[in-house]
């Protein structure tokens, strides 16, 4: 499934044009995408969380030549699936 | 933020849409994304990331209160894997991060 398929159901359900669609889709997404690039997290209810986490530096290993190196500090984003979702799909229980 | 929140910045930027029909746009998008997971497909949004559905076995697992062992049935169980372009935007001090985020290179299959 790709962005394609999602604007296909809002055209069908809201019955947009598939320009229009589109466009919001596109919209909905990229407000998520800037929250999460402010460092805040996005909790979508029944679906999961967008979760943001500081990282600290650590010492890792080059598993090629075992070299020892520094892995760089680092802010990471998580998805936290919701129960309701992974109640969902394993299906009716 | 929440989905409230994310409907209510939808209305803002849409200014032709009642609040209702903001909803089923929102509500919309995460319900074809919760079928497509239920049919066990991935879902492949450019720019944002990946989901996918993993399978877990049945195991042996042990209720960690009083260590009695328990079966655990098998499961299926939602996997999100960021995109390029979110994981440098999300992480600012990124080497790649000044690179241009919005030439998003191919990811692990060919998205439409």
């Amino acid at each position: 499934m790709t962005k394609a398929d999602i604007v296909e159901r809002i055209y069908e359900r809201v019955g947009f044009s598939k320009k229009e669609a589109a466009e919001v889709v596109e919209s909905i997404f990229e407000v998520i995408k800037t929250r999460l690039e402010a460092g805040e997290k996005v909790k979508i209810s029944g679906f999961g969380n967008f979760l943001i986490n500081d990282k600290r530096p650590r010492k890792g290993r080059n598993p090629q030549t075992g070299e020892e190196i520094i892995i760089s500090g680092r802010r990471v984003l998580s998805f936290k699936p919701s129960q309701v979702l992974k109640r969902t799909i394993n299906g009716p229980s | 933020m929440t989905k409230r929140d994310l409907i209510d910045e939808i209305v803002r930027l849409y200014p032709v849409y009642s609040r209702r029909e903001a909803e089923v746009i929102v509500n919309s998008v995460f319900e074809s994304m919760t079928e497509a997971l239920c049919r066990g497909d991935r879902i492949e949004i450019r720019g944002f990331g990946s989901f996918v559905v993993k399978h877990r076995k049945a195991r042996e697992g042990r209720n960690p209160k009083t260590g009695e062992i328990v079966a655990v049935g098998s499961k299926r169980v939602p996997f999100f894997k960021v995109g390029k372009e979110l994981k440098n935007r999300v992480d600012s001090r990124s080497p790649d991060a000044a690179v241009a985020p919005a030439a998003e290179p191919v990811e692990d299959s060919a998205p439409v």
